[in-house]
């Protein structure tokens, strides 16, 4: 006989650490599975495609360097975005404050291009993190005084900041030598940042923020307030926390950190600003923030991972001609079932039977699954 | 099983590694009154909400009416005739009590209004409760509300009734009539299980008392046969002194002063009016009140956390009014709230208790970084002097049980060497043991000359503990009085408001009570 069953979701109670893994790891196993009937579904084999991905992001020197190159930008914008939401402060405005930040930069590289180069690229340096964090401070003043909503004015600002810079692209920084093509000029080498081992200084950036992120968040004061606030506003108003400034201060650094993405972006990688500067960064970096938990160093592994897995997916489409949006399917299904995990590393599964007069010999109710 | 309504057997649940229902047995029978009594923590909610619905048991079986059953979810539970009375109501403020008994049932598209009211009233004579149909929710107090929760489970076709702490957040004339209900329930053949650590209520009302421990039945035993500090014994499984030490101590110099204070709610609503009292060194004024009646308000205006309108709270011959949160802990006043959930302000639920120590010491430390060490130092202190059972000081403390929050955060304030010491509700919730421990803590800062605030819920304790009473009704203070030479109704009339011994008159009956509770 067939019983009606209700599923009921239960916050699991502290989910260990091991368990915590399994999960994850049976989150990749199944996301192959699934990404293999999908790669079935176009006559490959789904253990090659799996090979040349792993090859494409790190199988030789360069591709390694390539990865490296995505993975700067993740990397640092995903350490701005996650002190905003260790505040509980959703900043989405990453893509926004990467633009006004590399057009801050652009600007000066633009028009001081013979300064020395140290001190140009300083002053590029600090132009866009100023630039990137006063465009967050906007909506975190708005918040701190009238208590708006900073989702969505972070997210309406980034449409602000990329259509300023199409703007400049379009308009007033046309570079006239292009033929008519609308580009702006490319820096001078005074404006670009220098390599180290062969990959522009942005990785040496990237690490050191890491560890000052890291130092921030966990051992100083600002930091602390900053974690409190996020963990409760009332707490942290009852311990005398002045929360208008530390949210101004927090969100500044997020912004700022961003803002210097988009310098390194228009320096070292594209020698010029544009509107495809962003990339996508300010989203993407989202959800590798989420995965690594908030955490500094984890946001360093997670980010490199990622941006594997988005060079392994460029790679196989020029291996085994398939269309680009087949290999961001198969980047999508690895996604969801990664981050779909996370529900399952919190919630456990309990199937009740609903009926009332019960067999002896059926198994007890409440078996958990997951 | 002779006339047992509900019979519980081998009950198990554990939530992760915490087994808080171990083989659990109770057997409830038709026209009595059940006392589940117990510490926190010992498992009475556990089992309550297994039979209500709301958990499976892990193993264990439940019998209603000497067949079997298996709840999946409150609705089952209440077709076999349980209702569950939480102590936060489950009532839709802006509807009247007609439409809150009416929610969520299976009714014909239209409704018959007349039938309905009929049967509702019929019911209000039947079991003696007393509700207007078309009053709405916000208008009523916190015992009418009760009693329309009651009505509204009967109206569903409740015959056993399980009351999770109801006496909570009545006051002790609202109790009384709690308890007539109760009685009148029995009488028509209807079981009532009742959840409460208070022992004189049990010996008043129940006829059976079922004890859990730990996870536990201790024992079930019969009214007659037992007294007051034989349940505690059986409680705590010790035995235990049940007097509550006043310790007596000159009056000495007045420690804060509170001038004319007014405050108004974001909605202009006045919740503190004009409040004027002294706290002297070296005693603990208590303040007595309905919940919502200003202690809040009134705790956080002190501590700098609440907008005052008017008025002065003068500290050191300096006016606290105006001044930082910062400033006024930096000055020596410490505010212990807890809260319903006995998180919200003070703690951060996710840190551990080194993280939680952190939070009033880093403000004196110089320079920009954190030095832990002396929070953990700290740490290791408190949980040695205030027993705190934790498995370590980077435990987070919401994964403590609610004791030993409790004990964290009023360690952390004692530590702070406060002058003023203001505590709001320390032992909500607390086991017998640790209420204790918390009293004798409060004597022992007041020996050191600290002039303690200490706003309760349970009058008794107030009484024995505290050298003068404040009682507040709706943001007014309408008596201040000596604890040794006054009784529990005589506050009780001034927490409603019926009496003002500040003003030396009557106002109006106890039937205007229900104006005394809306904010």
């Amino acid at each position: 006989m067939i019983m009606p069953v209700t599923v009921h979701p239960i916050k699991k109670s502290e989910p260990s650490r091991m368990k915590a893994a399994s999960v994850r790891i049976g989150a990749i196993v199944l996301a192959l599975v699934a990404s293999s009937l999908f790669i079935l579904l176009l006559k490959l084999n789904p253990i090659d495609v799996y090979v040349k991905m792993v090859q494409g992001a790190f199988g030789t020197a360069y591709r390694v360097r390539e990865t490296i190159v995505k993975a700067i930008p993740l990397v640092i914008t995903s350490l701005g975005i996650g002190i905003a939401f260790r505040m509980q402060f959703w900043n989405i405005g990453g893509e926004g404050q990467i633009a006004i930040g590399a057009f801050a930069a652009t600007f000066f590289a633009l028009n001081m291009g013979d300064m020395p180069r140290p001190i140009l690229l300083l002053v590029m340096i600090i132009a866009g993190m100023l630039a990137g964090g006063i465009w967050a401070l906007i909506p975190a003043f708005f918040k701190a005084q009238w208590g708006t909503n900073e989702t969505i004015v972070t997210l309406m600002m980034n449409y602000i900041g990329i259509k300023w810079v199409t703007y400049l692209q379009y308009g007033p920084w046309r570079d006239p030598k292009s033929l008519g093509f609308p580009k702006i000029a490319n820096f001078s080498d005074n404006a670009v940042l220098p390599e180290l081992f062969g990959i522009h200084i942005g990785w040496l950036i990237a690490l050191v923020l890491v560890a000052a992120v890291h130092i921030f968040m966990n051992h100083t004061k600002k930091g602390y307030e900053v974690a409190v606030i996020g963990e409760s506003i009332n707490t942290a108003r009852y311990a005398g926390i002045n929360i208008k400034k530390t949210i101004l201060i927090a969100i500044m650094l997020s912004g700022g950190l961003c803002g210097l993405v988009g310098m390194i972006q228009a320096s070292a990688v594209n020698n010029t600003l544009s509107v495809e500067i962003t990339g996508g960064v300010g989203y993407t970096a989202i959800i590798t923030a989420w995965l690594a938990a908030l955490s500094a160093p984890v946001i360093l592994i997670v980010s490199v991972l990622f941006a594997a897995l988005l060079e392994g997916g460029s790679y196989i489409q020029t291996v085994f001609g398939i269309p680009q949006a087949a290999a961001e399917i198969l980047q999508g299904i690895i996604l969801f079932f990664v981050l779909g995990s996370e529900f399952f590393v919190r919630y456990k599964f309990v199937f009740v039977k609903r009926n009332q007069s019960i067999d002896r010999h059926q198994v007890p109710a409440g078996k958990e699954v997951g | 099983m002779e006339n047992n309504y509900i019979s519980m057997k081998n009950i198990n649940k554990s939530f992760g590694k915490v087994v808080a229902n171990k083989n659990i047995n109770l057997a409830v029978r038709m026209g009595e009154i059940h006392a589940l009594l117990g510490e926190n923590g010992a498992g009475k909610s556990t089992l309550m909400n297994m039979l209500s619905g709301v958990y499976t048991p892990d193993s264990g079986s439940i019998f209603v009416k000497g067949k079997e059953v298996r709840f999946a979810s409150p609705k089952d539970a209440i077709e076999a005739g349980i209702g569950m009375i939480y102590q936060h109501f489950k009532l839709i403020e802006v509807l009247t009590a007609k439409e809150n008994i009416i929610l969520g049932q299976k009714n014909s598209f239209f409704l018959n209004q007349k039938e309905l009211s009929e049967k509702i009233r019929e019911m209000s004579v039947r079991f003696g409760l007393d509700i207007d149909p078309d009053k709405k929710v916000y208008n009523m107090s916190v015992g009418e509300k009760q009693t329309l929760e009651i009505l509204k489970v009967l109206y569903r076709g409740a015959e056993i009734l399980i009351l999770d702490e109801p006496t909570a957040v009545l006051t002790p004339q609202e109790t009384e009539k709690l308890f007539k209900i109760m009685n009148r329930m029995k009488e028509e053949g209807c079981a009532v299980v009742f959840i409460t650590h208070k022992m004189n209520e049990v010996m008043e009302v129940a006829d059976r008392i079922t004890v859990l421990r730990k996870g536990e039945t201790v024992r079930t035993v019969e009214k007659e046969t037992t007294n007051p500090k034989h349940l505690t014994e059986l409680m705590m499984g010790c035995p235990v002194d049940l007097s509550i030490k006043r310790i007596e101590t000159e009056k000495s110099k007045v420690a804060m002063e509170v001038r004319n204070l007014s405050a108004l709610n974001s909605e202009g609503v006045k919740v503190l009016k004009d409040m004027n009292f002294n706290i002297y060194s070296g005693e603990i004024l208590g303040v007595a009140g309905i919940a919502g009646s200003g202690q809040k308000e009134l705790c956080e205006a002190i501590a700098g956390l609440y907008p005052v309108k008017q008025g002065e709270i003068i500290f050191e011959e300096e006016n606290l009014v105006g001044k930082s949160p910062a400033d006024i802990i930096a000055k020596g006043i410490s505010l212990s709230f807890i809260p319903e959930d006995r998180l919200g302000m003070g703690l951060v639920a996710s840190m551990d208790i080194v993280n939680n120590m952190v939070l009033k010491l880093y403000q004196r430390q110089k320079g920009i970084f954190i030095n832990r060490k002396p929070a953990e130092q700290k740490s290791v202190e408190i949980i040695e002097r205030l027993s705190i059972q934790t498995p370590g000081i980077k435990h987070p403390v919401r994964m403590l049980s609610g004791g030993n929050i409790q004990k964290v955060l009023l360690g952390r304030e004692l530590d702070s060497k406060p002058q003023v010491l203001i505590t709001a509700y320390p032992v909500r919730g607390l086991d017998v043991n640790s209420c204790y421990t918390i009293y004798d803590l409060l004597n022992e800062e007041k020996q050191k000359g600290v002039a303690v605030l200490y706003i309760g819920e349970d009058l008794d304790v107030l009484l024995e503990l505290c050298d003068r009473i404040m009682v507040v009704c709706a943001g007014e203070i309408t008596g201040i009085v000596d604890a040794r030479n006054i009784t529990k109704e005589e506050i009780g009339l001034m927490m409603v408001g019926a009496v003002n011994t500040l003003q030396k008159k009557e106002v109006g009956g106890y039937d205007n009570a229900g104006n005394c509770t809306s904010d």
